[in-house]
């Protein structure tokens, strides 16, 4: 028996080395023609557009805007005035105006208002849902939160039309209840589902170590929160904050709704205003391609986007401040 | 004089002679049974190490002395434990109280992410100053006092101004007891405290808890055998949630009483 076996062996070795060229000679062609090979390139491709394709859009987009506005801004565009009169007149028969100062008073005082509503509401929800909600409570809350998102803004701005506004008159006793208070709270409002989201997520990540030694020193879960979590969360829930006040500047529909749309720098919360988006949506519909009025409206798209993309920056390096910290 | 002064009252009172004491003490995580019928008695001043292969419930021990095991939400206790004398699972035990007299270090050092003077100086700010006279000077003499007592006084007093997360890991788990000391606990719970750290490290820890031992009693658990044999002069010996055997260390080392104790030292599990 073992001597059929060597003798067998002997008989095969010679035959191995070629017999394992042959192997690794089909192996290669595996690599190059079977299917598994192309499908793998062809998501590589579709991966790679994937991502690509955000900074092609965003580089895209932000070409069109500045292609539209950009002659009226070398041509026509008085800077100072543009940022310091408000005095926005595009349909005047004698001499049309465009100076933005009233709508970025508008934007500024609503947004302003807003967050004052919503940094509350929602560094409350975010310290409660995770620092001291449990098991089913803390899921049902998140869910809500992520729902409460995605409620549309024209349904925002129905809402700020058909009930704030009586509801404001009665109040307080004032002859228009779409204003800076009725936008403000109806965009605070929006925005605090999202700045929630993200300032819970800055919260859950400071390490659960710094609460543990803090309690195990003697903290009471109030002192955790106020002395550990929220200043190793400071740099994460600053920028929820800013993310927050993006939302503000770029939100359109509910604000077009809510804000009583009048060109007015405002004295009270209960003046009417008007957005810088609201304008742009309500009249670019309007207006002839190409005309003076037009470029005005993308001009006003250009200082928009320049905004909100500071804003965001900003955001994105604190985030990133908090890492290297 | 401490050890003189305790041996004077032993035959007083047993309640004074323990720091620790358990009764019967069974625990769950869920359903599943982590401590079983556990009867524990840890002497006043005695360094005490906890030993046993893992997931013997030595931690689980430790910290349900100081109940910390509750910040996980799903743990049940029935027995008690009796921390100088008080029972803390009472109804209306202060929580905050329990873990000013009872410090714990963890098994990664932990320190806050602030300075390392205002880590030494955070269990003051926890439990107020009003008894403490908050002046400056009384509180650069605390951290001077607390940072000498566990030995890095010398290599920080240039830099109290640092953020703590920056020390090596050694120091760090030295900050962290340091940081125990301005409220004057009583008992030192130690959840493994070297076993992220180097050699070198770990020596350092060591001698720093043969250092306090006396003044505070500390129980310390750890996987390395060599280690309890060096820094205890009591060890206990778990096994699967249940107390094997209590004895000196260097009896337990020497002839342990239960043969699962011989087994376990001579590495035949664990």
């Amino acid at each position: 028996m073992a001597n059929d076996e060597v003798a067998s062996r002997a008989a095969v070795s010679p035959r191995t080395r070629p017999g394992r060229r042959a192997d690794a000679a089909r192996h290669v062609d595996k690599d190059r023609l079977t299917l598994d090979w192309y499908q793998d390139k062809i998501v590589q491709v579709v991966v790679f557009l994937g991502g690509i394709s955000a900074i092609v859009f965003i580089i895209g987009i932000f070409l069109f805007i500045t292609r539209e506005g950009f002659s009226f801004v070398v041509e026509k565009l008085e800077i100072t005035e543009f940022f310091t009169s408000i005095r926005w007149q595009p349909t005047s028969e004698h001499r049309p105006t465009y100076n933005i100062l009233a709508m970025i008073a508008g934007t500024a005082s609503v947004t302003g208002l807003a967050m004052v509503v919503a940094i509350p509401f929602s560094l409350g929800a975010a310290i409660y849902i995770s620092e001291f909600a449990r098991g089913k409570t803390r899921e049902a809350l998140k869910v809500l939160v992520e729902l409460l998102a995605a409620i549309p803004s024209v349904v925002w701005g129905f809402i700020g039309l058909s009930l704030m506004n009586p509801l404001i008159i009665e109040l307080f006793d004032v002859p228009v209840g779409l204003n800076v208070l009725n936008a403000g709270i109806i965009l605070g409002l929006m925005a605090a589902p999202i700045m929630t989201s993200i300032a819970e997520d800055a919260l859950k990540a400071v390490p659960d170590g710094y609460r543990e030694a803090a309690e195990a020193m003697g903290a009471t879960r109030w002192q955790v929160v106020v002395k550990v979590v929220l200043p190793a969360a400071r740099n994460g829930l600053l920028a929820a904050v800013l993310l927050g006040v993006g939302r503000g500047f770029g939100e359109t529909m509910a604000v077009l709704m809510a804000t009583g749309h009048s060109i007015n720098i405002p004295d009270s919360i209960f003046d009417s205003v008007r957005a810088l988006t609201a304008t742009i949506a309500a009249e670019l519909g309007e207006t002839a391609v190409g005309s003076d009025h037009y470029q005005a409206l993308f001009t006003i798209g250009i200082f928009l986007f320049v905004v909100t993309f500071t804003i965001n920056l900003l955001a994105d390096l604190v985030v990133r401040g908090v890492r290297k910290g | 004089m401490i050890r003189n002064a305790r041996e004077g009252t032993e035959a007083t009172s047993d309640r004074h002679e323990n720091a620790i004491r358990t009764r019967n003490l069974n625990l769950w995580y869920g359903d599943f049974q982590a401590l079983l019928d556990v009867d524990l008695q840890i002497k006043k001043g005695v360094v005490t190490a906890v030993i046993g292969p893992s997931g013997c419930g030595k931690s689980t021990l430790l910290r349900s002395v100081n109940r910390i095991n509750e910040r996980l939400g799903y743990v049940r206790i029935t027995g008690g434990i009796e921390v100088l004398g008080h029972d803390v699972y009472e109804d209306g035990v202060s929580l905050p109280r329990l873990r000013k007299e009872v410090g714990m270090v963890f098994q990664r050092p932990n320190p806050l992410p602030i300075s390392i003077r205002d880590n030494v100086l955070f269990s003051l700010d926890l439990h107020g100053t009003r008894d403490q006279g908050p002046g400056k000077g009384v509180k650069e003499e605390i951290v001077e006092r607390c940072l000498r007592r566990v030995l890095l006084w010398d290599s920080v007093k240039d830099r109290l101004q640092a953020k703590a997360t920056k020390l090596s890991l050694a120091e760090q788990q030295k900050l962290c007891i340091a940081r125990l000391l301005p409220v004057k606990p009583s008992i030192l719970l130690m959840d493994e405290p070297c076993s992220a750290l180097d050699p070198k490290g770990t020596a350092a820890v060591e001698e720093l808890i043969w250092e306090l031992r006396g003044v505070y009693t500390i129980l310390i658990v750890t996987h390395n055998m060599a280690q309890a044999r060096r820094v205890s002069e009591e060890c206990v010996f778990m096994l699967m949630g249940r107390i094997v055997e209590h004895s000196l260390t260097e009896d337990m080392f020497a002839a342990p009483k239960e043969k699962q104790t011989a087994d376990y030292i001579e590495g035949r599990y664990g």
